[in-house]
Order: C-alpha cells, then structure tokens, then sequence
C-alpha cells in the first residue's frame, strides 16, 4: 500500500466519525495553544526586563573600585596596601580611549538636605554634565548641572522630582538655595520622573557636581565611572583600554573592575529564557494528557471497526499496514491539531499583546517547534498500542464482530 | 491445487478443547465448483476459513499450489490472500464511509498496484456486474443485491485463483440470490475454484462436486 493510499485511507476513517475526530484535534490543538501562549508570554516578560535595563544607557560599560577576583599575592598587599581608589584624574583620562564616547564619574553619600524648616536626608550624587545622556535620563524643569571642568565644585544642584515636592510642595524650586550639610546650594533644575532602577530611585536624590560632592563627604574616590562606548561593536575594547590605563595609572597594579552592560544583561537574560522554558514544559504536560485521551479514544475506535480490520486483513493487508493506517490516522490528528493549536495560540498572544501593549508578547521559534514537535510524537506514541492491538486481532473472529 | 492432509482444529473453550475439524482430507484441482454443507457446528465455516488462511491448522498440512501454509508467517499469509484468495461473506462487509468504486478498489490498493491500473480494472468491474449507476453510491444506498455484486466485484478484482463464499446468497432474496449464484457460476467457468458454503442443500447441489460434513468430518462426498 503507498503512502498517499494510507494516508487517503486514514483520512477517510477520520471524516467518517467527524465528532471523535474534532474532540481529539481540539485537545491536541489546546494542548500546542497552551505552550505557544505560555513561552510567548515568557519571551515577552524577557524582553520586557532586557528593554527596561537597556534604557539605562546604550553600550555602558562600568568601572568600579577594587577587584572582584581573587588573583594572587600582590606586593602591594605585604605592606597592608589598600586597593587605591579611583580618582577623577582616572576618570578623565579614559577618555583618551578612542573608543570611548563620554563618561560619567558617580560618586555617592548622603547628608541632610533642608529647605527653610524642612529637613530630609537624602543620597547625594556627585557627578558632571555627562550622566544625563550617558544613563538617558530627562530634566524635567530649569537645567542639568553645567559642562565644563570636571574638577570645578560649583555649587549648584538638581532635585529629583520627588524631593522637589517634599520640599517645595508645589512652588518653584528652581533658583531656590537650599543647604545640603554644610554647604549651600542654589537650585537649577528638576528631574523628570524616572522611578527606580538599578537600585536606585532616581526620584529621591540630589545631583551635585562631582567635585562639591567630593568636598561635601571629604573624599577623593569614585563610587562609578560609567562609560558610554562609541558603538556595539566596540564595547568589549573599550574595556579592554579601560582596564589598560588604569592598570598603567595605577602603577601596574589591577586594582579595578570593569564590567560591560551586556555581561550583566546576558545573565538576566539566561535566567529569563530558563524560566520561559520551564513554563513551557508545564504547558507540555498537557499535550501528553491530550496523548492519552488520542489512545484513549483510538482503543475505541479499534474496538468499533473490528470488522473493517478483519475485512482487511482477509482482504490480505499485514499486520504491517493495519499499524500503518493507525499511525497515519494518530499522524493526522497530531499535525491537524498542531496546525489548529498554533493557530490558535497565536491569536492568543495576540490577545494578550492587545491588552498589555507594553509586553512585546511573541512566541519564540523554538518553543513553537517544541511545541509541534511533542504534539506529533506524543500522537504517534500513544497510538502505538491501539495500532498494535489492532493488527493483532484474530481475523475470523474480527469479521465476525467479536 | 489444494491439498489438506490430516488437518486438524481444535479450540479451548473453557477448559474444554473443542474440536472443530478432525482430520481433514482434501484435495481440490484448479477450476473446481465444491459445495460444503452440513448442519450448524458441523466445521464448514471453519473449514472455510482455513482454506482463506484466516485461521490456521492445528495439525495438518496445507498445501496451496504447492507450498505449505502452515509454515508461512503473517506477512506471507497476506501476500498469499491479497494474491490468491477472494473472500465473498454472507453480510457483505463492505466499508460503509466508501463508494462501490472505492470498496472494489481496496484489494488493489492494498497490493500496492498503480491508480491508472486500479481504475481501468475497477470500471471493467463496475460495468461487468451492471453497476454502472452506481459507482458512486455508499454501501447503505444498495440494494442487496448490488451489495453482493460490489463484494463479489471486489473478491474478483485481484484476478484470484480461488473465490471463497460462505453462505453468499444467505441474505438475499430467491431472486436475487440465483443472480448472485449464476455471476459466481460464470466465475467457475472461468478458471476460478469456488468453494461455497451453504445449508441450502438446493444451492448446494448446483456445485458439481459436494462436500457433506458433520461434527468437524467430511462424510459423504458422492461421486461426481
């Protein structure tokens, strides 16, 4: 018997008890509905996370004091050295990278900001100019800290939009003075809102230049100095150089970590992904039980037709081909049901993408494939039986309907 | 071209063995026209079916066109049906989903042979048995009658050496039943071995040669 007779054969089984035939499409296609919907909003949640930190800037690369490996006895440690800081001299002088586009030195402290007789302590922010592109942040009124020399301690400030509403409620702030310990600073923007990320909320802070903050905590040393690299492609190196001129400024001595964006991203990406996949496997069980109710319901379907299969097998069909026409039958619901299920599980994530616009709800490639792939094999297996059953069966006894 | 020799068949019903044939002895050449009749329970349904290979010997040897039977496994059982054998029941048993054309088509499908092949053989048939008109129809919109030309169209289809009938006309009326028994006849004179089964000794005493069997042994069989 060729293939295309066997599969006209078994289509013509199917069409010929049209309610079994669409219970059993249904619960496969419900089955691939269900993992295509459940990675598609996995994926979407992936890349809802990745777009919300790859607003933090483009191609950064950050640079911390310290180093975060362990690599050996230095000379500097036998004389009870502690890792030197990073200074703005430091900072500055990455800019001479070719591959560096701008950098944002941070320093952080806290001290108590008042305003009349209003008093709060906040975390202050030393940095220049520079954080606003490098970490995308807006200004919401007045202006952002001045360019100009790095080493310059004007005593200007910027409110995050939060503590300008603690403080001044809703007058202006802008132009205002307001003491931040023991300096006095005059107030030349406020931010727009940005709420929290990367640890901090950027709507509860102060922004003064880099150098005031310096002098404010009495200290010389970065917290940070973001870097923004000139493009993708050369992120890597940049932290390469980086790494070279402190390491040369620091007398040879590796005492700072530098970390790129993308080594952070590509972790919370790896967790993301695995999660997307153990959702799907969740959603994968349903189609075995989809599995079961196709054996289920072709056990039946053999006890129905007995005298049809022994009027094939006295018509001289082997055992072979009575299994082959199961197979294509348990075949032909799988991809029918498969085809229904994407179907269907796309315009679920369709759905769902229309009511949470902010989640770009798609389902990946591979789950769909896994999908399709688990649905076929699952049909074919769990026909094995049936279709073992059948070609088993004593002919005389078939014909005769027992 | 058939030849049984000390065949035996016995079944476990219970814990009883149930012998339904006892030590058959047979011989059958080629183009032959045999009744078997005999009361209900007397073996003739299973002797039937053992001739079709639809059931095997407990002892005994088998031999079709020379080969022994008895030693073939599954696969060559078919081939040897699909080939050799056509079967033509007393309920018809066609596939109810399938037109006449599509159920005399099956035995070929089955044998694997090209569509052009199976369609010119299949409209031969079709106007051979006056089916014309209805080609098309499902088993349930034929009468008897036609339903029984279908099955014998289909039995014949594969060109088979043998054509195996167990009560054909069993379900039909007088009229009918004696154009089902001469379309057979003609097969007979075409070469084809018919083996009938019948309890109708009237039917059974058309064949030329007839077989009497009780209690799973053959017991008169008058000269011809």
């Amino acid at each position: 018997m060729k293939l295309s007779d066997t599969i006209q054969f078994a289509s013509g089984s199917l069409r010929g008890s049209p309610t079994r035939t669409l219970l059993m499409i249904l619960a496969m296609s419900i089955g691939v509905a269900a993992v295509v919907v459940l990675t598609a909003l996995g994926e979407g949640a992936r890349h809802y996370v990745v777009n919300q930190f790859a607003s933090l800037g483009t191609n950064l690369v950050i640079v911390l004091p310290g180093r975060s490996e362990t690599a050996g006895l230095g000379p500097g440690m036998l004389i009870g050295q502690i890792p030197r800081e990073i200074t703005l001299d430091d900072a500055e002088a990455l800019l001479r990278s070719p591959t560096v586009k701008r950098i944002a030195p941070l320093t952080v402290g806290s001290a108590s900001l008042s305003h009349n007789a209003l008093n709060r302590d906040v975390v202050v922010l030393g940095s220049t100019a520079e954080l606003l592109p490098v970490r995308h942040m807006a200004i919401g009124l007045g202006q952002f800290l001045p360019a100009g020399d790095i080493h310059q301690s004007s005593s200007v400030c910027v409110l995050g939009k939060k503590l300008k509403q603690a403080l001044f409620g809703n007058d202006n702030a802008v132009g205002a003075w307001v003491r931040l310990g023991d300096r006095r600073f005059r107030v030349i923007g406020v931010m727009a809102t940005q709420g929290e990320s990367m640890g901090f909320n950027t709507d509860e802070i102060i922004i003064v230049p880099v150098a005031a903050a310096h002098q404010l905590f009495n200290t010389s040393g970065l917290f940070r100095v973001l870097i923004e690299a000139k493009s993708r492609d050369v992120i890597e190196q940049a932290k390469r150089e980086a790494e070279t001129i402190l390491f040369q400024r620091h007398a040879g001595e590796k005492d700072v970590t530098v970390i790129t964006q993308d080594a952070v991203l590509a972790t919370f990406d790896r967790i993301l992904t695995a999660l997307t996949m153990a959702v799907g496997g969740i959603a994968a069980i349903s189609l075995a039980v989809a599995g079961v109710l196709i054996m289920n319901v072709m056990l039946i379907a053999v006890a129905q037709r007995v005298k049809e299969i022994g009027l094939l097998k006295a018509l001289g069909a082997p055992p072979k081909q009575i299994r082959a026409l199961f197979f294509a039958e348990a075949a032909l619901l799988s991809s029918i049901g498969s085809v229904a299920g994407l179907a269907l599980g796309f315009a679920g994530s369709l759905v769902i993408g229309q009511i949470y616009p902010t989640l770009p709800v798609s389902p990946p490639w591979w789950a769909v494939i896994a999908a399709c792939g688990t649905a076929f094999s699952t049909g074919i297996l769990f026909s094995v039986w049936p279709a073992r059953r059948a070609a088993k069966l004593d002919p005389v006894a078939a014909l005769a309907g027992r | 071209m058939i030849s049984l020799k000390q065949v035996s068949r016995s079944f476990q019903v219970g814990d009883q063995q149930v012998a339904a044939l006892r030590d058959i002895n047979l011989t059958l050449s080629a183009g032959e026209y045999v009744s078997i009749m005999g009361p209900s329970g007397s073996g003739k349904s299973t002797l039937l079916n053992m001739l079709g290979l639809l059931d095997r010997p407990s002892s005994g040897i088998y031999l079709l066109d020379g080969v022994d039977t008895t030693t073939l496994n599954d696969e060559q059982q078919a081939r040897v049906r699909r080939e050799k054998i056509g079967f033509v029941f007393q309920s018809f048993h066609l596939v109810p989903r399938l037109t006449a054309a599509q159920n005399i088509e099956l035995p070929m499908i089955l044998a694997n042979i090209p569509v052009e092949q199976r369609q010119l053989r299949v409209a031969e048939l079709i106007a051979n048995y006056g089916l014309s008109d209805r080609a098309d129809h499902r088993p349930d919109q034929l009468s008897g009658g036609q339903r029984q030309r279908v099955a014998i169209a289909r039995a014949t289809v594969m060109h088979p050496a043998v054509l195996l009938a167990d009560e054909p006309t069993g379900n039909l009326d007088q009229t009918t039943g004696k154009e089902v028994m001469s379309l057979l006849e003609q097969l007979t004179e075409q070469g084809v071995t018919l083996i009938m089964v019948t309890h109708d000794p009237k039917l059974g005493q058309r064949a030329r040669r007839q077989i009497q069997m009780v209690d799973g042994k053959i017991v008169a069989e008058p000269a011809i």
